[in-house]
């Protein structure tokens, strides 16, 4: 299903395995507009298929169709036994844009340099975000595009080609379906995990590692938003401290070297905080969605055993009272179908999930690990320069 | 001034060793020595104001190429010259630059302990040029000094710290080479207190200790373990060595017998009175100078405008660095925050390495744990260089701006005492005209007699103040200039160290990052 070519790395700046590799649907975000609250995505899709009107469209959507498209696909009772990718957050501009306000506010007491440096960062910042949340949306579509049974869907096709606003057609769906089966997958974690007994050792086994490993991950995302976050402090702190270098350092050759230097760390640091958030960060960020869709299978299984154990209760009580018979033996028969169904696609989709897990792990981290070599380099060498002529003065 | 407080401690030599490359400068300057070692500083200072007049402002240009050439080999300027500068390099602080990265790649995390001193190299390998120039140029000025081994003696809210404080130096005027004392941190706040009554009326930049704090010593008191204690003690203990530093670097103040007393005496009187030294205290006795002048109603006219000019550099400076100060503080909290953070998130990745299933993916994830902690302690010591090398620099030196700017009021209440005496001189004068005019003859003379013993005595004091002003004026230029050429070099050889440390840390995260990178391609 995936797999990772490594002679096109450039190509893989997703956390996920590079995905868009199958000619016949090819899709991406080139474009996306920030108006106000709502950002506008630009869905490109380029096919091969005859199912498309088109070979080579686009279309405008926003995050909440987006949204829409993963609850139709969760709810629809086929693909319960696939791991459906997880939506796509909301985009949060909320941090860069409560820094723009701040720094607006305290626009007066800072020096002109220090005030256009700061405004270039939270820019640089706005940017970011707005990078990440892109990539984020591209990456759901394209996980869609590259499985065998989700990339058939037909609300899939709506959603790339459909050249209309989607919002009536979200209404409609939202009203049909009411969010049902989303509750109840839900609220069924404490009664399904304590309840059912596991016949099976690798859904056995497999339910305990993701619980366990959810918590874990979720623990490790957000303490490394932590760290990113003051790493971002840091560099910050770097900017005042040249801008107050600035003024104090007039005449002095010296301090202006100070100066510059000062001002060349300051870009290293922010460029290994961002790096560090892109590879680690946000890594850990998405295989903790990636997790939760996992366990979220496991779930609609153990509802469908659960339902399968229901209908033996209920066709043994119909054999007693002889009352029925035939339609308690159909529906367990289904149940039992479903549960085996679900059980079989769901063995695929975890080992598989199991695969692209560890191999992303994989090429983060030795991104990120070479990311840090470059920059500490390249400190390295700034630190000598500035020491060397600092010592010849 | 030298600022050298973390000098890893090769053994210094004994005294043999040291004697003969000064002992001919020692002959050789016996006379002169033992003058400016027997006398106090006062007429020194003086004779030296008057005798050059021309010189003062002359020195600007020497200044800057003495700065340039300084940093190179280690010289001993003289300290008493008559002809050349009267600029002096302390030999100290080269050593300090070069010894700095072997002390960074040794240190523990945390804050830094243990500073003895080096030799200073002209000391020990006077090549004969360098010992023609400092025969020339007189004494070397080589006093060695440094505060450690914090002890703390006694228990609970009586318990102090003690500090030993150790010499080392080749001038005659002390009884021995090497020796060393215990002192408390009252003692040197005595000191500053003995040396501020005394020099600050000439005009002198007289270096300031370290402030009290309640807070800081309450915890000591109650045990030194913990690490925002040992912190403490360890801040306050490198201040107290750069104030003494600054002290023994300072040509007048090392002529005074408190120092002398302070750096030899084995039993010092316990020092009264410090409660005015608390930190307040020291603005307060700076403002109430700036006050007094402010109410000054004749307002000076200077002939000069060096010292309005320099007033105003002095006073812009000062606020530049408080607003850095206030910066790099909250740089050391977010560094600190992020060793936090880090730390925790090793944990973290530690225990997701336990639970994931795939063994090379696990190994790694535990590998990157590992790595992280290790970041965290590069982080930490980065932390302490940010507030060791940088932020106590700022403090010293916002802290000493202040006292430069006190020297500056000292020398308009000069101004103020030769006015107001000037003008008393006239109001006598004119009472002893009155008097002759109105006087009978008989009692005349004896009237006479009184006033005129009265004026003569008034335009003593009026010459005496204008002296006194002069002089002032001239000392606080010297010292100014001085101040200005110690600071640069003191700022110039601590950014060099902090950059250094940052240098250092910068290559091990290199190191870490690539013995991890197989581990991260290892993963299958």
């Amino acid at each position: 299903m995936t797999s990772i070519d490594e002679n096109s790395k450039e190509k893989l700046r997703s956390v996920s395995v590079d995905l868009n590799h199958d000619a016949s649907l090819l899709i991406d975000i080139p474009d996306a507009l920030c108006e106000r609250d709502k950002v506008k995505f630009t869905v490109h899709t380029k096919t091969t298929l005859s199912s498309f009107q088109k070979p080579d469209f686009s279309v405008p959507r926003q995050h909440e169709d987006f949204i829409w498209l993963h609850d139709t696909l969760v709810e629809t009772e086929d693909y319960a036994g696939l791991i459906i990718p997880p939506a796509p957050p909301k985009p949060d501009f909320d941090s860069p844009r409560d820094k723009m306000h701040k720094l607006g506010e305290g626009e007066a007491t800072m020096t002109k340099e220090e005030y256009t440096k700061m405004k270039q960062e939270l820019e640089a910042e706005y940017l970011a975000v707005f990078k990440k949340t892109v990539q984020v949306h591209e990456i759901f579509l394209q996980r869609l595009s590259s499985h065998p049974v989700l990339s058939k869907d037909r609300n899939f096709q709506i959603f790339l080609e459909y050249d209309q606003d989607l919002s009536v057609r979200r209404k409609n769906a939202k009203e049909m379906f009411g969010g049902f089966f989303k509750n109840m997958v839900k609220s069924a974690d404490e009664v399904l995990i304590s309840g059912v007994k596991e016949v099976d050792d690798f859904f056995e086994q497999e339910k305990t590692f993701l619980l366990d490993y959810y918590s874990k991950i979720k623990d490790s995302t957000a303490k490394a938003e932590k760290m990113t976050r003051a790493h971002k402090n840091i560099a910050d702190d770097y900017i005042h401290i040249s801008a107050t270098l600035n003024s104090l350092a007039a005449d002095d050759m010296t301090a202006n070297k100070n100066l510059n230097i000062i001002l060349s760390l300051q870009k290293v640091e922010g460029r290994v905080a961002s790096d560090q958030d892109l590879k680690l960060t946000e890594l850990l960020r998405y295989y903790m969605r990636d997790i939760q869709a996992a366990k979220d299978l496991l779930y609609r299984r153990a509802r469908a055993l659960a339902d399968y154990e229901n209908s033996n209760k209920a066709l043994d009580k119909a054999r007693l009272k002889s009352k029925d018979i035939p339609q308690a033996e159909e529906h367990q028969r289904q149940c039992l179908q479903k549960f085996d169904k679900l059980s079989e696609s769901g063995k695929k989709e975890l080992t598989s999930f199991k695969g692209r897990r560890v191999v992303a792990f994989r090429k983060n981290f030795i991104e990120m690990a070479e990311l840090e070599i470059k920059h500490a380099k390249n400190s390295v060498a700034l630190l000598q320069g500035c020491i060397e002529l600092l010592k010849s003065n | 001034m030298a600022a050298s407080s973390d000098r890893n401690p090769p053994p210094f030599p004994t005294a043999e060793e040291s004697e003969p490359g000064l002992c001919d400068m020692a002959d050789a300057d016996s006379d002169e020595g033992e003058d400016i070692f027997v006398s106090n500083s006062n007429p020194v200072s003086v004779s030296r104001g008057v005798s050059q007049p021309d010189r003062v402002s002359e020195e600007p240009s020497d200044l800057f190429s003495e700065e340039a050439a300084s940093s190179t080999a280690a010289k001993a300027n003289g300290v008493h010259s008559d002809d050349d500068n009267d600029l002096f390099a302390d030999t100290n602080v080269e050593l300090s630059t070069d010894k700095s990265s072997s002390s960074a790649r040794k240190e523990p995390s945390g804050p830094r302990h243990a500073s003895t001193f080096t030799p200073s190299p002209a000391a020990m390998q006077p090549t004969s040029l360098e010992q023609l120039e400092e025969e020339e140029a007189k004494d070397s000025f080589d006093v060695d000094v440094a505060v450690t081994n914090p002890e703390k003696i006694g228990d609970g809210m009586n318990a102090y710290v003690a500090y030993k404080v150790s010499t080392r130096t080749s001038l005659p005027m002390f009884r021995s080479k090497v020796f060393s004392v215990r002192r408390r941190f009252s003692d040197f706040l005595g000191l500053y207190e003995k040396l501020s009554v005394k020099q600050s009326l000439h005009g002198c930049i007289i270096p300031l200790p370290p402030e009290k704090s309640v807070v800081g010593m309450t915890k000591v008191k109650v045990g030194m373990d913990d690490p925002s204690s040992v912190e403490f003690v360890e801040r306050r203990r490198a201040a107290l060595e750069r104030y003494l530093q600054r002290v023994v670097s300072h040509p007048s103040l090392l002529q005074d017998p408190d120092v002398r007393e302070f750096l030899e005496r084995e039993d010092l009187p316990r020092a009264v009175n410090t409660q005015a030294l608390s930190g307040a205290g020291f603005l307060k006795m700076i403002n109430k100078a700036s006050d007094a002048v402010n109410k000054m109603t004749i307002k000076m006219n200077e002939s000069d405008t060096w010292f309005e000019d320099k007033f105003q550099e002095v006073e812009n400076e000062e606020q530049q660095l408080r607003k850095l100060h206030v910066v790099v503080d909250s740089l050391v909290i977010h560094r600190k925050e992020l060793c936090g953070n880090t730390a925790v998130f090793a944990k973290s990745l530690a225990m997701l390495g336990n639970s994931e299933d795939n063994t090379a993916l696990s190994r790694a994830l535990s590998q990157l744990a590992e790595v992280e902690d290790k970041m965290e302690q590069l982080h930490q010591e980065q932390a302490a260089s940010d507030f060791f090398i940088f932020a106590e620099l700022l403090g010293d030196y916002i802290r000493l701006l202040g006292a430069v700017r006190g020297c500056f009021d000292q020398r308009m209440r000069a101004w103020q005492r030769w006015q107001e005496a000037q003008s008393t001189l006239q109001k006598k004068r004119e009472a002893e005209a009155k008097l002759l005019w109105a006087n009978k003859p008989d009692k005349l003379q004896q009237a006479k007699e009184e006033i005129t013993e009265v004026t003569v005595a008034w335009e003593a004091r009026v010459t005496q103040y204008e002296r006194d002003f002069d002089r002032i004026g001239m000392t606080v230029r010297k010292e100014v200039l001085r101040f200005e050429k110690e600071k640069a070099k003191d700022f110039k050889s601590q950014i060099i160290k902090y950059l250094e440390a940052m240098l250092q840390s910068q290559q091990r995260l290199i190191k870490f990052w690539e013995a991890f990178l197989p581990e991260a391609k290892a993963i299958a």
